[in-house]
């Protein structure tokens, strides 16, 4: 055993992980962070997207020298049938502001320097270290971990769990359950490169503008899921996502849906001539405020993917793990500057701060979106797509056909395939889990 | 236009980088005569393809190529079909962009 009994183990280098660490080693707390990977950042994944405003409560100046890609100035929607997208784009210069609200990045650099930063602070940083399983004493307290090194058992006062969507030691534990396959999403994801004055030109960027795309329709064939293009400096990452629960039922292949979604008409020409780099894959939380589970207990409290916390509906996830992170190291503290130990009745200040925050309200408030877009996601994701392509296409394309019978037909088309009831049940069911 | 004809996922795991502990996979198959649908499922459901059909109609698993996403795990822990750990510190997939 190691000798040494450290104020906190946190459990897991990503957004999360890292959030919770520096936040207590900031204020002189004797940390130690745990990490399986070769260097923090390695094992993670993410399409990615930076919020700066929860990057800037814990490194205030980060934009200084943090590796970012693009600030995003625009934001396109694609709806998509097999050959044609119907677009939503917003743009605007306001979003060249010094202060970015949003960036791309590629997580296995970020997080080195985000755990730089954390080792700045002065954490203890132990890499390629698996953590086997916590360890409680008699009374069931978490009272440290084992790892999968000799003498691997390391005490601390709490240990924060920020193992990820897939980590085991708080289900290994009995603490939460292992997520169900309708409520985690599988994507996959490849890594495009290109000269940087080809992505500016085809994503009509300058400098270090940055634009994402996202994208719903047949190239998910049905399933609850989505595509994403990312522009960044000088790659584009590229991937697609559906419920694990989907591609069981239906048994499509995620690397045949990601060769589907790069060949559609509307999205190789992003891509044509590039260097793939490296393809990954990895689980997104997808249950929403109903999967999150119990979040804090006897010496241990659990934060970030692990925690379930991610809003689906807005597609921000590293927000959240970053400020429970934080607010999970905030509560410990208070506790420990009263010099209390750390049990559920003093680690629930962590729930508590976060209901306040924007993380359980955001949550909350889309409580009923996953289960909607899983039991109609015929509906969602391949009828309405189609529908909206074929009345585009017969608005826009002059024929003779005089326009009022252009309009009857879309809206027969509209009501064929799904009855007026069905559609005024699908807008009504969007409408009462939207609010 | 054109775009790179359809690649193997085997093929594709190559642009990785992997660390493999060598006799020490860290996903096992139970013994089965027959598999389970969720068993099945994984065939296609893998992202690296690491579940294959041997001869005798059983589902075998391969994780060299493993990006350690955790599906397998979602869908066939709990009906005991396979016992998933994460590999030891430093070994496995290693992403150099995430």
């Amino acid at each position: 055993m190691i000798e040494e009994k450290f104020d906190a183990i946190v459990v897991g280098a990503g957004m999360a992980g890292n959030a919770a660490a520096l936040s207590m080693a900031q204020r002189g707390m004797n940390v130690l962070q745990l990490e399986r990977g070769e260097y923090s950042g390695s094992k993670n994944v993410q399409g990615a997207i930076l919020y700066a405003d929860m990057l800037e409560k814990l490194v205030p100046d980060f934009r200084d020298d943090a590796p970012l890609e693009r600030h995003l100035v625009e934001q396109r929607f694609w709806m998509l049938d097999d050959r044609s997208h119907t677009g939503l784009h917003y743009r605007s210069d306001d979003f060249n502001e010094d202060k970015p609200n949003r960036y791309t990045i590629i997580r296995a650099q970020f997080d080195k320097w985000f755990s730089q930063k954390v080792r700045e602070a002065g954490a203890t940083v132990l890499c390629e270290t698996t953590v086997t399983e916590l360890a409680r004493d008699a009374n069931g307290k978490v009272i440290g971990v084992r790892t999968d090194r000799r003498d691997g058992e390391i005490r601390a006062d709490v240990v924060v769990l920020a193992e990820g969507v897939n980590g085991m030691l708080g289900t290994r534990a009995g603490l939460r359950e292992r997520p169900r396959p309708e409520k985690v999403a599988l994507a996959v994801k490849e890594m495009h490169f290109l000269p940087r004055e080809t992505i500016e030109a085809r994503f009509n960027l300058k400098g270090d503008e940055g634009v994402v795309i996202e994208a719903v329709g047949t190239i998910s064939r049905g399933m609850t899921g989505m595509g994403f293009i990312y522009a960044n400096k000088e790659c584009i990452s590229l991937g697609i996502g559906c419920l694990v629960a989907d591609f069981q039922r239906t048994g499509e292949t995620p690397y045949g849906l990601l060769d589907r979604f790069k060949r559609h008409p509307s999205v190789t020409p992003l891509i044509e001539g590039s260097e793939v780099k490296e393809y990954s894959a990895h689980l997104i939380p997808e249950g929403g405020f109903k999967a999150i589970p119990q979040l804090y207990g006897n010496g241990w409290v659990v934060v970030g993917d692990a925690a379930q916390l991610n809003n689906t509906i807005h597609r921000e996830g590293s927000n959240l793990a970053m400020t429970s992170g934080r607010i999970a190291a905030e509560a410990i503290l208070q506790i420990k500057s009263r010099s209390q130990p750390m049990t559920p009745q003093n680690l629930v200040l962590y729930k508590k701060k976060l209901d306040e925050s924007f993380v359980i309200k955001d949550l909350r408030k889309y409580k009923d979106m996953p289960a909607l877009m899983h039991t109609r996601s015929q509906n969602f994701f391949l009828t309405y797509p189609q529908l909206v392509s074929k009345a585009m296409q017969n608005f826009l394309r002059v024929d003779g056909t005089p326009k009022i019978e252009k309009e009857k037909l879309t809206l027969k088309s509209f009501t064929r395939v799904r009855s007026r009831s069905g559609l005024f049940g699908d807008a009504f069911g969007l409408m009462r889990a939207w609010r | 236009m054109s775009i790179e004809p359809s690649m193997r996922v085997e093929d594709k795991l190559f642009y990785n980088r992997y660390l493999v502990d060598t006799g020490r996979p860290h996903i096992k198959v139970r013994p089965h005569a027959k598999p389970s649908p969720q068993l099945l499922s994984m065939l296609k459901a893998c992202p690296a393809r690491c579940y294959e059909l041997n001869e005798g109609g059983q589902v075998e698993a391969t994780v060299d190529g493993c990006m350690e996403c955790g599906t397998c795990r979602i869908i066939c822990e709990e009906s005991g079909d396979i016992e998933w750990s994460y590999p030891r510190g430093g070994y496995g997939v290693l992403f150099k962009f995430g």
